[in-house]
C-alpha cells in the first residue's frame, strides 16, 4: 500500500513530513523514558524482520494470488505502539532511499499510513482493548484480524484523503473511496489471519514477549491528535492559498516553468498549449 | 593479584520456562589459569559462562570474580574484568565499522578519546587486523570476525578472557591461527568447546559439565584418556590421542607427522 | 524470494566504496546530507509535467561520481534496477491523463506521457543522489550527520541497528527459504500454515538474537547510551561546497536553463 510521489502534493507530502517529524520526536522520548535498554538491539532486528517479511510471499487460500505482511501490527504487540512506529519508520526511510519504494514526497504519507494507523490507533484502542490483560489464543487471534483489517482500513483511508488533498490524480472522491476501501478490506482480512497465525505461534513458544507491558498504558494519544490537528491545519492553510485563484508563490513558478518547457519541445509547432486551467 | 580468580561455589540455575541449566556447579580457577569447558551440547556450558559476567545471575549458590560475589550491583566492575567472546560473532559486531565496534567498550568505560584510540590500535594490531579498522563488520570473512571479535574484548584490557566455541565454523588455516594468538594471551581463560584438541593446545585443565554438574575436574592429558567419561558426555577423544588409521599408533605430542606415510 | 531485492543487496558494497579517499569523501558528512537533501527537494518541487528542466540537474550526480571516483556504472546499475518501481508508479498516466500537449513530428504526446517520463526522471535523479550520498560517506557517517543535525538519537540509532542486521536477517530468510523451496517442489509461495510456521520460526531466531546481540553489548559495559568516535569537521571547504551547490540548484529550479540556451541560440540564428 506504498503511496507513490506522484498521486502527492508538495503541500500534502510536506504536511505528513512534518506530522511524521512530530510523531518521530515524540516516540524516541518516549521510548528514551521507558528506559528499556534490551529495546536498542530488539528494535533493530525486528526492524530488518520486517524487511525481509515483506519479500516473503504466501498463498492466499482459495485464490489464485499471493499476499506478504505489512508488519505494523506484529511490531506493535511486541514492542508498544512507541518503538514500533520508530522500527516501521526507519523500515520505510530506508525503503524510500535505496529502493525509490514509494518515493520521497510520498513518505511522509507512507509513514502515517503504514506506522501511525496501526501503531497508535490500531493497537491501543483495539487490539489492547480486546485482548486486555490477559492473553488467550482466541483472543489474540480476533484481536490481530480485527486490529489488522482496522489499521488497513484507516490506512487505505489516509490514502484516499491524501490523494484527494493532493488534487493530482483525476478520480473522484467517492470513486477512490469505494476502489480502495473494499480492496483493502479483503487484503486486511487476510494480513490479520496471517498476523494472527505468527502472533499465536510465538506466544506458545514464547509468552512473555507478546505480553502486553504495563507502561504501554500511558499512551498519550490526546497529545498526538492534536499535534496532528495543528500541522494539518498549518499545511491547510498554505495548500488553501496555493490552490486559490490567484497565481501566487509556487503555483505561480510552477505555471511559469511548466510553460517553459512546453514551449522548448514546441519550437518546431506553434500550437502551444498554455499550462493549468 | 586476586581479581583473576573465578570461583564457582554451589551454582543453581533454573531458566524461566523451568529448564534446568545448573545444579550445583563448584570450581576454583586462580590466576593465569587456562580451563577447557566441556561437555554434551544443553550441558550447562554457556548457562555458565554467562554466570561469569552477571548476565545470568544464579538462582542459588554464588559466583565470585576476584573478591566479590557477582551481584547487580557491582556488575560493572565486573564486566569490566571478564572479557566474553561469544559464538557468533555476528552478534558481538553490532557498530558501524570495526574501529566503531572495538571502541565500543572503551567508551562505555568513559576514557578519553585519544586513549580509546590508543586501545582501538593496541587491540586490532594484537589480533592483526589493523588494516580492517574502517571495514564495516559484516564485510569481514568468518576468520575475521572471529579475530575482531576477539579486539572488542581486549580493548577493554580484561584479566579473564571467557570464550564460547572460538574454533567453531573456522576453517583449518583460521582456527590455527587463533590457537596461536590465544597462546601468546597471559589472562585467566576459560574456553568453552567441543574441539578437545584445542583444548589440549590451550588449557592445562578441563572441567567436564553433564546435565548442570561437574562431573570432572583435573589436568586435560589425564581426562581425555578417560574413554568413558569423554563417551557419556558425547564427545571423542581429540585425534592426536586416537589410533593412527595408516600405522595404528598414537602420537600425543605431534598431530602432524603422521601426514608423512605413504 | 524477490529477485529485485536479492540483487539489490549489494548495497552494502556502496559502503566499501564510502572507506575510499578523495576531496569529497573528506568532507564533512553533513554538508554533503544537507547539499543531498535540497538537492532531493528542489527536484521534487517541480510539477508534474517537467522535463526540459531536469536536464541540468544531471550535473549534479556527473560531477560527484567524477570527482568521487565512483564507478559509474555501479550506481547506473543500482538506479536502474530501481526503475520499474518508478514505472509501475508511473504507468497509468498515459492512460488517465491523455490530453493532447503537443506532437512531435505526427506522433501526438499526451499529458500523461509527459508525467510519466517526468516521474521516471525524478526518481533517477533522487534515487541517483541519495546512492551517492552513500557511496561517498557512508550509511554510518550519514548516520551521525542527522544526530548531529538534531534528529532524535533513537531514531538514528534504531536506523544503524537496522542498517547492520538487514543483510544478516535477509541472508537467514534466505536461507530458510531455499531450504524450504527444495523440498517443496515448484511452489514459490508459501501455504498460510506454513508461512506462518516460517515466519514464526524467523520470529523466534530474531528474538533470540536480539537477546544475544543485548549480551554482547552489556558485556561491554553498555548503559543505554552509544558513542560515536568520528570527527566532524567545520571548515570554509564544507561551507562552500553546500552554497555552490545550493546556488546552482536555485539557479536551475528558478530558470529553465535549456530553454533559456535555446532561445539564445535560435536568436542568435535569427
Amino acid at each position: 500500500m506504498h503511496m507513490a510521489d506522484a498521486l502527492i502534493s508538495p503541500a500534502v507530502g510536506g504536511t505528513m513530513w512534518l506530522a511524521t517529524a512530530g510523531l518521530i520526536a515524540h516516540s524516541s522520548k518516549k521510548v528514551t523514558a521507558q528506559g528499556d535498554d534490551r529495546k536498542v538491539p530488539l528494535m533493530g532486528v525486528l526492524g530488518a524482520f520486517i524487511f525481509a517479511v515483506q519479500m516473503i510471499n504466501f498463498t492466499i487460500p482459495a485464490t489464485g494470488s499471493s499476499g506478504h505482511l505489512g508488519g505494523g501490527m506484529i511490531l506493535a504487540i511486541l514492542l508498544g505502539p512507541y518503538a514500533a512506529f520508530l522500527v516501521m519508520a526507519s523500515v520505510l526511510f530506508v525503503q524510500a532511499l535505496f529502493f525509490a519504494d514509494g518515493g520521497l514526497l510520498a513518505l511522509g504519507c507512507n509513514v502515517v499510513n503504514l506506522g501511525f494507523f496501526p501503531c497508535f490507533i490500531a493497537y491501543p484502542l483495539i487490539y489492547r482493548l480486546i485482548v486486555h490483560d490477559k492473553p488467550k489464543q482466541g483472543r489474540i487471534m480476533l484481536a490481530s484480524v480485527i486490529a489488522s483489517i482496522i489499521g488497513l482500513q484507516l490506512g487505505a483511508f489516509g490514502v484516499v484523503i491524501e490523494t484527494f488533498l493532493s488534487g493530482i490524480s483525476s478520480l473522484s472522491f467517492k470513486t477512490f473511496i469505494l476502489l480502495m476501501q473494499p480492496i483493502h478490506l479483503a487484503i486486511g482480512i487476510v494480513e490479520g489471519i496471517a498476523t494472527a497465525a505468527v502472533v499465536t505461534f510465538v506466544w506458545k513458544a514464547r509468552p512473555e514477549v507478546v505480553m502486553p507491558s504495563p507502561s504501554d498504558k500511558i499512551l498519550d494519544l490526546r497529545g498526538i491528535l492534536l499535534g496532528f490537528a495543528a500541522c494539518a491545519l498549518i499545511f491547510g492553510t498554505l495548500l488553501s492559498r496555493f490552490s486559490s485563484k490567484d497565481p501566487d508563490g509556487l503555483e505561480w513558478s510552477i505555471s511559469k516553468s511548466r510553460l517553459y518547457s512546453n514551449s522548448y519541445q514546441n519550437t518546431s509547432s506553434d500550437r502551444v498549449k498554455a499550462g493549468d486551467e | 593479584m586476586s581479581h583473576h580468580i573465578v570461583e564457582a561455589r554451589d551454582l543453581h540455575y533454573t531458566y524461566s520456562d523451568g529448564t534446568i541449566g545448573l545444579q550445583g556447579v563448584t570450581f576454583r580457577i586462580t590466576h593465569g589459569e587456562s580451563i577447557a569447558l566441556v561437555g554434551e551440547n544443553g550441558a550447562g556450558k554457556s548457562t555458565l559462562l554467562m554466570h561469569t559476567n552477571g548476565y545470568l545471575l544464579a538462582s542459588r549458590g554464588e559466583m565470585r570474580i576476584g573478591d566479590a560475589p557477582v551481584t547487580t550491583h557491582n556488575l560493572n566492575i565486573i564486566r569490566r574484568t571478564v572479557g566474553m567472546v561469544f559464538q557468533n560473532s555476528d552478534d558481538q559486531l553490532f557498530m558501524p565499522t570495526v574501529f566503531d565496534d572495538v571502541a565500543f567498550g572503551p567508551m562505555n568505560l568513559g576514557l578519553e578519546k585519544a586513549e580509546v584510540e590508543k586501545r582501538v590500535r593496541e587491540a586490532l594490531t594484537t589480533v592483526g587486523a589493523s588494516h580492517l579498522s574502517k571495514r564495516p563488520p559484516y564485510r569481514l570473512s568468518q576468520g575475521e570476525k572471529r579475530s575482531v571479535a576477539i579486539a572488542t574484548v581486549l580493548a577493554m584490557s580484561p584479566d579473564i578472557l571467557v570464550m564460547d566455541e572460538p574454533t567453531s565454523s573456522l576453517d583449518p588455516t583460521s582456527r590455527l591461527n587463533l590457537i596461536k594468538l590465544l597462546k601468546t594471551f597471559r589472562h585467566t581463560k576459560i574456553i568453552a568447546t567441543h574441539d578437545l584438541d584445542m583444548a589440549m593446545d590451550l588449557c592445562e585443565r578441563t572441567i567436564v559439565l553433564h546435565e548442570g554438574r561437574v562431573v570432572a575436574d583435573g589436568p586435560t592429558a589425564e581426562l581425555f584418556k578417560d574413554t568413558t567419561l569423554l563417551h557419556r558426555s558425547n564427545l571423542e577423544k581429540p585425534l592426536r590421542m586416537q589410533q593412527c588409521p595408516v600405522c595404528g599408533t598414537v602420537d600425543k605430542l605431534n598431530n602432524t607427522n603422521h601426514r608423512s606415510h605413504p | 524470494m524477490n529477485n529485485i531485492g536479492r540483487n539489490y543487496f549489494d548495497i552494502n558494497y556502496m559502503d566499501t566504496l564510502s572507506a575510499g579517499d578523495s576531496p569529497l569523501h573528506r568532507l564533512d558528512p553533513r554538508a554533503k546530507l544537507i547539499t543531498t537533501l535540497l538537492f532531493i527537494v528542489t527536484v521534487v518541487s517541480f510539477d508534474k509535467y517537467t522535463l526540459s528542466a531536469f536536464l541540468p540537474f544531471f550535473l549534479y550526480p556527473a560531477a560527484l561520481i567524477t570527482s568521487g571516483k565512483i564507478p559509474a556504472r555501479y550506481i547506473i546499475n543500482k538506479v536502474l534496477l530501481v526503475c520499474p518501481f518508478a514505472i509501475l508508479i508511473g504507468i497509468f498516466n498515459p492512460i488517465i491523463d491523455t490530453q493532447i500537449l503537443f506532437h512531435i513530428g505526427n506522433m501526438e504526446v499526451s499529458d500523461g506521457w509527459v508525467s510519466f517520463f517526468s516521474i521516471i526522471i525524478k526518481s533517477l535523479l533522487t534515487v541517483s543522489a541519495a546512492l551517492i550520498l552513500i557511496s561517498l560517506t557512508g550509511f554510518n557517517a550519514v548516520c551521525e550527520a542527522l544526530i548531529k543535525l538534531g534528529i532524535p538519537r533513537p531514531f538514528v540509532i534504531q536506523l544503524l541497528f537496522f542498517y547492520r542486521y538487514l543483510f544478516v536477517l535477509t541472508d537467514e530468510a534466505q536461507r530458510m527459504d531455499r531450504a524450504r523451496a527444495l523440498r517443496s517442489f515448484n511452489t514459490s509461495s508459501m501455504k498460510l500454515y506454513t508461512f506462518s510456521s516460517f515466519i514464526g520460526h524467523l520470529l523466534l531466531r530474531t528474538l533470540d538474537r536480539a537477546e544475544r546481540i543485548y549480551l554482547a553489548m552489556c558485556s561491554r559495559g553498555f548503559n543505554g547510551h552509544i558513542h560515536m568516535t568520528k570527527t566532524i569537521k567545520n571548515t570554509w571547504k564544507e561551507f562552500s561546497f553546500v552554497a555552490v551547490w545550493v546556488s546552482l540548484f536555485l539557479l536551475f529550479r528558478l530558470y529553465n536553463i535549456p530553454v533559456l540556451l535555446g532561445d539564445l541560440v535560435t536568436g542568435v540564428v535569427k
